[in-house]
């Protein structure tokens, strides 16, 4: 009996046909990572105006009244927001370089929250805390991945609670000035600092519960201070 | 950059599709030839078969599997039934004795030496042109036997031709998965059939020229999967076997998991051993599609479910960790971000998912094809989702047992 011959035009069709399903499943993931980038950037902007508007407002006000200023400005509770979805989109968009570049700028844009929120926060009063934090993604940090942990917990548990996270190897000199202020290292991550005292290492949730608490009394302390001052 | 689990999940994902897409084309460029027969089914010639029905301790399968030879739509004269007991030590003997009044079937008791000794011995007794076996758990449709003749009618050179196998009694969820899963069964045979790569002409009923036997010897133990053993040897020899889709006959199948564990480790370690004994014959073109289709996607089968396991297990166990982490770091925390969740972290935009709810399209497709093949409407049942979850949460162990049963050298018993 003879072989039936083998149709190879028939097997590089199919393998035609299925690198064409795969590059239309390709092409769709590849738009809807689009839409979500353009999501981000989207957020971004407006947080980006948000701060804009509030620290103009703050310059403008600032010799009068604190009311308006801190009733309108910028809910840090969005800023951790873009930093969930932003650290969600590096894992999963596989756009790094364009998630890269909103993260940088989402880094410049806690710096400019933090000193306009320390700002009013001094002149104005009120209840905040802030907390920066420095970790790295350079390299495997199990405990700076815990710290986080810690801080997500406590941000949730104290709504005025204000983290600022920033990356050890974000290339931005705006960062890089941080670094530099407060002399962090990055063999002694993850570091805090809380009211300008940096703590390195893990530090364990009832610890930095007990640090915010007392950073709490000392800011409402402060702005009493300032009150009678004024 | 990807890493290389990545690629080599890509990678077997590319393949598993092609696979599916192969049959596909295979299935619209014959979809023509396939028949679908409703009603008595005529032949301009009546062969004499034997239907060789081994059994062992089957006392309450086995009249019905007679009574159904008995009754099919085939001249009883051109019909000659042995029954042979291989030392079962049940009832099965004096049940099977109650036959003998009949003029065409004739019982035989010999001592246990397993399936393909019981065959040998009703090949031995075989004088006819063409021959079958049937299971003893197996029921055959009335008009089963003649549509398979059918096949030998109109194609001389048909060596063999398997039937539809279907499903029946299924009394919970581990049968009706089985049930979907033998659909599609249905419809990759029938394909490998148009290819003319075959690799397994199954117990419940598939017809053989007598001369399969006269040129290539009886069957052989083959790691307790004789069906597919004859199989291979037909391929590499270039003897046709095609696929009767409208020829049902009823099976039934395991209905606990662990009895369905051990049917399928037994039929895997069949496929993985009777393959490393045939390895010479993997991608030479000389022996047709067998060799460059069936066996390499067979294989790639294994290779990728074991990955796809691994790849699984894994990612389960680093969410574990991390859930332990997070409870020795913060305690128990329930997430207040939960209550509203953001379309934005639903993952609608992963190459994966993507791919993976392609080929899942596909082997649902498969499915829907393979229950067009025979008679009855296809309908969207829970059945489905039984499918999917059965084989794709325990089939890797049975797959990982047979290939660690081929490690170690440990043979898979029957039962």
């Amino acid at each position: 009996m003879n072989p039936e011959p083998i149709d190879w035009k028939k097997y590089l069709i199919v393998f035609l046909f299925t690198l064409g399903l795969f590059a239309t499943a390709s092409f769709v993931s590849n738009y809807f990572s689009n839409k979500k980038v353009d999501q981000l950037k989207s957020i971004q902007d407006k947080i980006a105006i948000d701060i804009l508007s509030s620290e103009t407002q703050f310059t403008l006000l600032s010799e009068l009244s604190c009311k308006n200023v801190s009733e309108s400005s910028v809910l840090s509770g969005e800023l951790g927001e873009l930093g969930r979805k932003l650290e969600w989109g590096q894992q999963n968009l596989g756009k790094s370089e364009e998630v890269t570049y909103l993260r940088k700028y989402y880094s410049l844009l806690q710096i400019k929250d933090y000193l306009l929120m320390k700002k009013i926060s001094t002149r104005c009063g009120g209840k905040s805390a802030f907390i920066l934090y420095f970790y790295t993604t350079a390299e495997n940090c199990s405990e700076c991945e815990k710290e986080g942990l810690v801080l997500s917990t406590l941000r949730d548990k104290y709504p005025e609670l204000r983290v600022y996270s920033f990356d050890y190897s974000t290339d931005l000199s705006a960062v890089k000035a941080m670094l530099d202020i407060y002399k962090i290292e990055d063999t002694k991550l993850p570091a805090l600092v809380i009211d300008e005292d940096v703590f390195t290492g893990f530090h364990p949730i009832e610890e930095v519960e007990t640090k915010i608490k007392e950073s709490f009394k000392l800011q409402e302390k402060n702005s009493i201070e300032t009150e009678n001052k004024e | 950059m990807a890493s290389i689990s990545t690629i080599i999940f890509n990678i077997f994902i590319f393949l598993s599709v092609y696979v599916q897409v192969f049959f596909l084309i295979t299935f619209f460029e014959n979809r023509k030839q396939i028949i679908i027969r409703d009603d008595k089914t005529k032949l301009l010639f009546y062969p004499e078969v034997t239907v060789i029905v081994p059994c062992w301790n089957e006392e309450t399968t086995i009249e019905r599997t007679v009574n159904s030879l008995l009754e099919l739509n085939y001249p009883q004269d051109k019909l000659k039934i042995l029954v042979i007991d291989d030392g079962s030590t049940d009832n099965t003997w004096s049940k099977i004795q109650s036959f003998e009044k009949h003029a065409n079937v004739r019982v035989f008791h010999k001592e246990n030496g397993g399936k393909h000794t019981a065959l040998n011995l009703g090949l031995e007794h075989t004088t006819t042109p063409f021959v079958g076996c049937l299971d003893a758990d197996s029921v055959a449709d009335s008009e089963s036997l003649a549509r398979i003749m059918s096949y030998f009618e109109s194609k001389p050179e048909t060596m063999a031709v398997a039937p539809s196998i279907i499903v029946s009694n299924t009394k919970n969820f581990i049968q009706k998965a089985q049930r979907v899963e033998y659909y599609m069964s249905v419809y990759i045979k029938k394909m490998l059939g148009f290819m003319g790569a075959i690799h397994v002409t199954p117990g419940p009923l598939t017809v053989f020229r007598k001369k399969v036997f006269d040129d290539l010897g009886p069957y052989h133990h083959a790691h307790n999967t004789e069906d597919m053993e004859i199989a291979y040897r037909m391929q590499i020899n270039h003897y046709q076997i095609d696929q009767a889709n409208d020829a049902y006959i009823y099976t039934n199948t395991p209905a606990t998991v662990k009895k369905l564990h051990k049917q399928r480790v037994r039929w895997i370690y069949g496929f993985i051993n009777n393959t490393i004994d045939y390895r010479n014959v993997i991608l030479k073109k000389k022996y047709g599609n067998f060799s460059i289709f069936t066996l390499p996607t067979g294989i790639l089968a294994i290779f990728a479910s074991s990955f796809l396991f691994g790849k699984a297990l894994y990612a389960f166990g680093e969410f574990i960790y991390k859930k332990i982490t997070e409870i020795n770091t913060v305690g128990i925390q329930i997430p207040d971000h939960l209550a509203k969740i953001d379309p934005f972290f639903i993952n609608t935009q992963s190459f994966l998912l993507f791919v993976t709810i392609l080929l899942y399209s596909l082997v649902i497709l498969s499915i829907i094809l393979g229950r067009k093949m025979f008679k009855g409407k296809w309908e969207f049942s829970l059945d489905l989702l039984y499918f999917f979850i059965i084989y794709s949460v325990i089939a890797p162990f049975w797959l990982l047992s047979a290939v660690y049963n081929t490690a170690v050298s440990k043979k898979p018993s029957w039962r």
